[in-house]
């Protein structure tokens, strides 16, 4: 067996437990899984940015939130599910090229701190532009859409239309990453000085990947508001942006698998241990600072590592 | 016109403490490359020690700011350089920030988990007292918060400018391998400003805790303010970290009054937006190449 049908088989075998596992869940934990869907297209999206591009972004939930009141908004007045998520998808695309042009115009970790500055500042008009938003009071009764008929408002069917969702933006990553722009972004964050010596342009291909990166999380936003039903402001916070950034990083940001890992310690583990209580995101903190000290390239990082010395004792 | 007056001093004793936070943020970041996520934490933890000093040994307020400020520099400046900053020196600048965001976390969930999850009074410095000046009131707590304020930060400007340890530092600011190469003690400077920065934190959060309450999420407004402080005045200048400072609590102040309580936290933050796009350098920064 190469290691080509390895994967393969890996990656079936991932899909389908992927499937499987939900039919014996109770609706709770299909809507952990659901969430858990969502987290790792936002986390990929800021992995590309982060891990493919080299930018920090610190609004990740901003993009979310916006993708999640457009999606809100639009279904609560009359506008079909379906026109709105690529709609968010869009407006978070022109967002992000709008905030991150001034931004990447200067330094490096310069888009760390207007990111940041932005979603506090979204965080803001979310809450008191009651006469848009809900402010506090939110919005309720969000729809769940149906497709060809079937109705998606039962969980798992819900379940369904998230993970589909996440296999496909997965899919368009891994086209971009192999695409001459994802080759492009590589070499910028490998070694920019070469890759603009060659005519790859710094400043057009990070904006683009941070584009694209926000792009993903108005999208994952869109489909969060109809999985939740009510949204308001209190999910979209800096808190939330930073856990992202986190999820990427712990996972291993730069690689295809780090964002679902990170995403699944944040929204499942917490879960599995529900004994630790108060404790589990201070465990949580902790262990990302070890990770940090041994290996800044995260759990994959850590895999990958682990499978070198092993190897090496064979 | 005595509306403003007032507005000012307030704004100006807000916006000392604030330019506490944000100089020992530069500090940290000029020595060592290090920008602390965590900074907001590092003013909100050394108010629940000395909450704690004061409950469990029953002592007066400035005694347990005595033992707030040894632990802070033992725990904020000592042990997170040794245990966190110095190995993860070569790795690059954002496995570090990663850390210091997860340890604002730590910090945060540990006071709400051992010490309390509400809002603790905390102890003021001076009686709710004012000064009438003709027709202007001051009140006495603003002016006490700026003296002790303006002492602190001249005696840090005194310590940095006029005296040789000061002076040590300042070249391993501007350029590390010159002054090793000078005979400076480099790692010895580092650490300094480590400490530095854990005394400023618990100073700011002496003077401001009395306005805000003690509570564990204080770091995050805090921690956003010194940055914005910071970056405003010029990342690369001591002086700017302090000029930020002020102008921000004095923004803050006249914002709430005269424009709108629900946008008071978003001026700073345009400002900042404008100052990155216009003056990436900061308003009072001298325009130069950092290293990343």
């Amino acid at each position: 067996m190469n290691a080509r049908t390895t994967r393969a088989l890996a990656l079936a075998a991932v899909i389908a437990t992927a499937i499987i596992v939900p039919l014996g869940l109770k609706n709770y934990g299909i809507y952990l899984l659901s969430l858990w869907a969502l987290y790792a297209i936002a986390a990929q999206g800021l992995n590309l940015t982060l891990g493919y591009a080299g930018q920090i972004s610190l609004a990740q939930a901003a993009f979310f939130g916006v993708g999640a009141y457009i999606s809100a908004l639009a279904t609560t007045s009359g506008v079909s599910f379906w026109l709105a998520v690529p709609l968010a998808g869009l407006a978070c695309f022109s967002l992000g090229a709008l905030i991150g042009f001034p931004a990447l115009r200067v330094q490096h970790h310069y888009l760390a701190f207007v990111t940041l500055a932005f979603n506090v500042l979204v965080f803001l008009v979310l809450r008191n532009e009651q006469w848009l938003t809900g402010g506090t009071y939110g919005i309720s009764g969000i729809p769940r859409p149906s497709l060809f008929g079937f109705s998606l408002g039962a969980p798992l069917a819900f379940y369904y239309l998230c993970l589909g969702l996440l296999c496909v933006m997965t899919v368009a990553f891994w086209h971009i990453l192999r695409s001459p722009w994802g080759r492009a972004f590589a070499a910028l964050r490998d070694n920019p000085e070469r890759a603009a010596s060659l005519g790859v342009s710094l400043m057009s291909y990070t904006l683009l990947a941070f584009a694209i990166g926000s792009a993903e999380a108005g999208i994952a936003g869109a489909v969060f508001a109809p999985l939740v039903e009510f949204i308001d402001p209190t999910p979209f916070t800096v808190s939330m942006s930073l856990a992202f950034l986190l999820m990427v990083v712990v996972g291993g940001q730069g690689t295809l698998t780090g964002p679902f890992i990170g995403a699944a310690l944040v929204t499942l583990l917490p879960e599995w241990l529900r004994w630790s209580e108060g404790y589990y995101l201070m465990l949580y903190a902790l262990a990302v600072m070890v990770l940090m000290v041994v290996c800044p390239s995260g759990l994959t990082g850590l895999a990958r590592m682990a499978r070198r010395r092993w190897e090496r004792a064979q | 016109m005595t509306d403003i007056f007032q507005l000012f001093v307030s704004g100006l004793s807000t916006g000392a403490i604030y330019a506490l936070a944000a100089m020992g943020f530069t500090l940290l970041w000029q020595t060592s490359g290090t920008i602390n996520f965590a900074q907001g934490e590092f003013v909100m933890l050394p108010a629940f020690i000395m909450l704690a000093a004061m409950n469990l040994m029953g002592i007066g307020l400035l005694p347990a700011f005595v033992i707030s400020l040894a632990v802070s520099m033992l725990v904020l400046g000592l042990a997170f350089k040794r245990a966190l900053v110095d190995p993860m020196t070569h790795h690059g600048m954002l496995p570090l920030i990663i850390a210091t965001i997860a340890l604002g976390i730590f910090m945060k969930e540990a006071v709400k988990t051992f010490y309390s999850a509400e809002a603790q009074p905390f102890p003021s410095l001076a009686s709710e007292g004012a000064i009438h000046i003709g027709p202007v009131v001051i009140s006495v707590s603003n002016i006490i918060v700026l003296a002790i304020a303006v002492i602190a930060i001249l005696a840090l400007q005194f310590f940095l400018q006029r005296t040789f340890t000061g002076r040590c530092m300042q070249a391993v600011a501007q350029n590390r391998e010159t002054a090793r190469i000078l005979g400076v003690p480099v790692e010895r400077m580092v650490l300094y400003t480590f400490l530095i920065n854990a005394a400023l934190a618990t100073l700011a959060a002496l003077l401001v805790t009395p306005t805000y309450l003690a509570k564990f999420d204080n770091g995050q407004s805090l921690g956003l303010i010194a940055f914005i402080a910071a970056i405003v005045g010029g990342f690369n200048q001591m002086r700017g970290a302090l000029a930020g400072g002020l102008l921000i609590g004095l923004i803050d102040n006249f914002t709430a009054v005269y424009v709108s309580t629900q946008y008071r936290n978003a001026l700073p933050l345009v400002l900042l937006i404008l100052v990155i796009l216009f003056r990436p350098q900061g308003l009072f920064g001298r325009a130069e190449e950092r290293r990343l």
